[in-house]
């Protein structure tokens, strides 16, 4: 198999790596540069434990490829926090108690954020009543609907609609 | 001795939460190890039969490759485990199970080459399917696997109303999020490391140092953290030898993950039961006859006498006629394995189900029907409860519930488009303990370490240890360090069966004991033996409510509200015990309404073997779950006076989302999980 140089830009921070062009950004992640905050659970897109935000809008990294996004701007969970200063959304959710086993908590996290995102931007989802709208109210279900792309076997949904919805002021 | 506030029983944030919420815990997988290879398992495609070729050429072939092992050319192994002897001859036992392994530089190289390998078979008849009429039904090993007290038939003779029902419910996988990962390290021939996602790290160290004939102390296993398990790394599975086997033969390091796919093969599943229940009872519901018989599935490789089902139905309720069976039949399927309150959960849907049918026969209400059979000892082994809060959870739980008032009869309240109906159900589990030992010591400055080879696997023992260590050595949870999941710690037995922290907490609690009444500076305890097994019966209780809604034409099932009252003892963590009891009645729901692994006997494999199939409850599934906890002092079930949460949460609740289901819709449904087509079909 043909490798490809690809720069990666992750929290900032760009990597030049060469792989395997059937690497994924989720392996490229991993097993190139050390960033295991993003969580292998299916590697299939069903389980959302890869999710990290790729130009600001969450994706599961299991099925995006590394060559595919040259240059793209990165974020992982490694790039939230500043220092020990823990992002907000890290704070609710430890204050919460939204994870058990705290595996499918970085992808959950992501996914909070850029939900956090789509709703200042009046991106409506199933529930929301008024697809019209611009003005999308975070109540808990829309929450439960837009986190429900990342699976939590410990079960802690209740907590983790409870920590996003802090945040969400709704 | 400083005066530290106490921290058992406060809402404690969890201590390793800023590591996990950072992604900076390091689960198995995740261990920066040089020179590591990648491992990648081709498995068995039919479900009985013989190898007759492997033709790896096309594998070896591929630049990276730096092995191949199969039956042939494998390591020979010294496990008496049959599910441990993989690549140990050319049989294969079920669909799914491994049958070479491939070894190469980069996991997309092995990925690719395991493709490449070529396995050929000498396909043999399968026989997989469960059945209560099938003539080859065993006694599984080991005690207590059937009980017949009193004369159950003179009881029914007695009766004015009589119950008898039988219930399923389908095999399940625990799919923790986290897959099952090991990373092998050769020193020498004779010196293993493991970087393993496991339950207990004791329990995969004496199962790997006994396949390659090692001393326990030649094999060292560290899991600090684990993403999740719910039994299904409790006991050692192949991957974890083979990986082993895998580092050895290619003289490098080697990881292994399994895919998805291959966890619903490779690391077990609950059982699949088939439930016969008779109550038969008197006019005002007391139960004068209690019959419950199991019939479950093993592997042929071996058996596993974990899932006695009708276990808990020999002390829920009263009554002096009671039996109780299980049988089991061997099938050409993987082994089965633990799952989340592995037995109770099934059992209990059954047992109370036929409760609630019973209230339902006798015109009583289903919560008074069970205050009415409440037992003043234990109906099983004859003493007392070391406490006994089933009947305060019930009455509190429907307090907080809104239970009353409540038609008794079915299919009453529409609102809307949707069909309204409550159910309830109760819980026991047993509070047990285990083995454990624990050192504490001082580090000066009012400093302590504390270690024992506990394991989190998402309970919370990081902090609840922590918690009890502070307490007991009166300082505070900052001025403790405590080490866990590392075979190199002092043995503890592993997670599960709700014991880990009532068996660790009782090593920590002795072992500062000691410290303290030896003036050491160091002191190593054993929890021993608990001293009141033979003076009481110790088991945790709970009382479930749920409102369904069930759309009147697709007949959708919604959950818009669980309540959970339990009696667990003292809570040690106000904040973890709630997740806990949370995560364990959204299994139940799960359980009741979507999961299901679907068996192709055509071939012998599961059919929705990955997580877009394989439904497990999705944060939309979930609404409002109330948990509460009714104060409980037990002295006897360990020095914390506390019981396990882990698995308490489920049981029962499946059979309460069933009974409103019913109450909802007037359809009884006795086969989970409560899907569609079962309501319609009723119609």
């Amino acid at each position: 198999m043909s490798d490809v140089d690809v720069a990666l830009r992750v929290n900032g921070t760009e990597h030049d790596l060469t792989v395997d062009a059937r690497t994924t950004l989720l392996d490229a992640l991993r097993d190139r540069l050390g960033l295991t905050g993003t969580k292998k659970g299916c590697d299939r897109g069903q389980c959302g434990a890869c999710t990290i935000l790729v130009e600001g809008r969450r994706i599961n990294s299991c099925l995006a490829l590394a060559v595919a996004h040259q240059g793209a701007e990165i974020l992982t969970i490694e790039g939230l926090a500043t220092g020990d200063d823990l992002h907000p959304l890290q704070r609710v959710f430890v204050k919460h108690d939204a994870f058990q086993c705290g595996y499918c908590t970085p992808g959950q996290i992501c996914s909070a954020l850029a939900l956090l995102d789509e709703a200042e931007r009046g991106w409506p989802s199933a529930v929301t009543e008024d697809l019209a709208t611009t003005a999308i109210t975070l109540d808990d279900e829309e929450i439960r609907e837009r986190m429900s792309g990342n699976l939590c076997r410990c079960a802690a949904y209740v907590n983790i609609v409870a920590a996003i919805r802090e945040l969400a002021g709704a | 001795m400083s005066t530290a506030q106490p921290v058992v029983g406060a809402p404690v944030d969890r201590v390793d939460g800023p590591l996990k919420v950072t992604g900076a815990a390091r689960y198995a997988y995740e261990h920066p190890v040089r020179d590591v290879a990648y491992a990648v398992g081709v498995l068995s495609t039919i479900a009985k039969g013989r190898i007759v070729a492997v033709d790896v050429s096309a594998a070896r072939a591929l630049d990276g490759v730096l092995g191949v092992l199969w039956h042939e050319n494998a390591p020979r192994l010294q496990t008496d485990d049959a599910e441990l002897q993989v690549l140990q001859s050319d049989a294969v036992a079920f669909c799914g199970q491994f049958v070479a392994v491939v070894v190469a530089a980069t996991p997309q190289i092995a990925r690719h080459a395991a493709a490449l390998v070529e396995v050929r078979y000498v396909q043999e008849p399968h026989d997989v399917v469960l059945s209560a009429d099938r003539s080859d039904l065993d006694v599984p090993p080991g005690e207590d696997v059937d009980s017949d007290d009193g004369d159950v038939e003179a009881g029914r003779a007695q009766a004015s109303v009589i119950v008898d029902r039988t219930y399923t419910t389908p095999a399940e996988h625990n799919n923790p999020i986290e897959a099952h990962a090991t990373i092998a390290i050769w020193e020498g021939v004779d010196r293993l490391t493991l970087y393993d996602s496991n339950q207990g790290s004791h329990n995969i160290r004496d199962d790997v140092a006994d396949a390659f004939g090692l001393e326990g102390e030649q094999v060292r296993v560290i899991s600090p953290y684990v993403g999740g398990a719910f039994g299904s790394k409790l006991f050692t599975h192949a991957h974890v030898v083979l990986t082993a086997m895998a580092a050895r033969a290619v003289q490098r390091p080697v990881k292994l993950e399994l895919t998805r796919r291959q966890m619903f093969s490779l690391v077990g599943y609950r059982t699949p039961t088939i439930q016969r229940v008779n109550l038969a009872a008197d006019d005002d519901g007391r139960l004068t006859a209690i019959e419950h018989h199991v019939v479950l599935q093993v592997s042929m490789l071996k058996d596993l006498t974990e899932d006695l089902a009708a276990r808990p139905t020999r002390m829920m309720y009263a009554g002096p006629n009671r039996r109780t069976s299980h049988r089991v039949a061997r099938l050409d399927l993987p082994p089965p394995t633990i799952m989340r309150a592995p037995g109770e959960a099934q059992g209990s849907f059954a047992l109370e189900s036929a409760m609630d049918e019973l209230a339902i026969e006798c015109g009583i209400d289903p919560v008074e029907l069970r205050i009415r059979n409440e037992p003043g000892t234990d109906p099983d082994s004859g003493l007392p409860f070391s406490s006994r809060g089933l009947v305060e959870c019930l009455k509190q739980g429907a307090e907080r519930f809104g239970w009353q008032p409540r038609d008794v009869a079915p299919h009453g309240r529409l609102e809307g488009r949707w069909l309204v109906g409550t159910g309830v159900a109760a819980s026991a589990y047993p509070a047990g303990r285990g083995q454990a030992t624990a050192t504490i010591r001082a580090a000066g400055g009012g400093r302590y370490h504390v270690q024992i080879d506990a394991s989190d696997i998402g309970t919370g023992a990081w902090t609840v240890l922590t918690q009890i260590a502070a307490d007991a050595l009166e300082v505070g949870i900052d001025d403790v360090t405590l080490e866990i999941g590392d075979s190199a710690l002092p043995r503890a037995r592993a997670a599960g069966g709700s014991q880990g922290t009532a068996s660790w907490g009782t090593a920590i609690v002795h072992a500062t004991r000691k410290l303290r009444e030896e003036n050491a500076s160091e002191a190593t305890a054993d929890a021993g033996d608990n001293p009141y097994t033979d003076q009481y019966a110790m088991y945790a209780h709970g009382a479930q409510f749920v409102e369904v809604r069930v759309d009147a034409d697709t007949r959708e099932v919604r959950v818009p509200r669980m309540v959970g009252v339990f009696a667990v003892g003292r809570v040690l963590n106000a904040k973890t015990t709630r997740s806990q009891l949370l995560g364990g009645m959204t299994w139940g729901l799960s359980m009741a309404l979507l999961e299901e692994s679907v068996l192709d006997a055509r071939y012998g494999d599961c059919v929705n073997d990955d997580l877009a199939e394989y439904h497990v409850a999705v944060n939309a599934d979930v609404a409002e779950i109330d948990v509460g906890w009714i104060d409980e002092d037990d002295p006897y079930v360990n020095p914390m006076g506390a019981k396990g949460v882990g698995e308490i949460g489920i049981v029962g609740t499946a059979a309460a989302v069933a009974n409103a289901v019913h109450h909802a819709t007037g359809v009884r449904v006795r086969d989970l999980p409560i899907t569609l087509d079962k309501l319609l079909r009723a119609d």
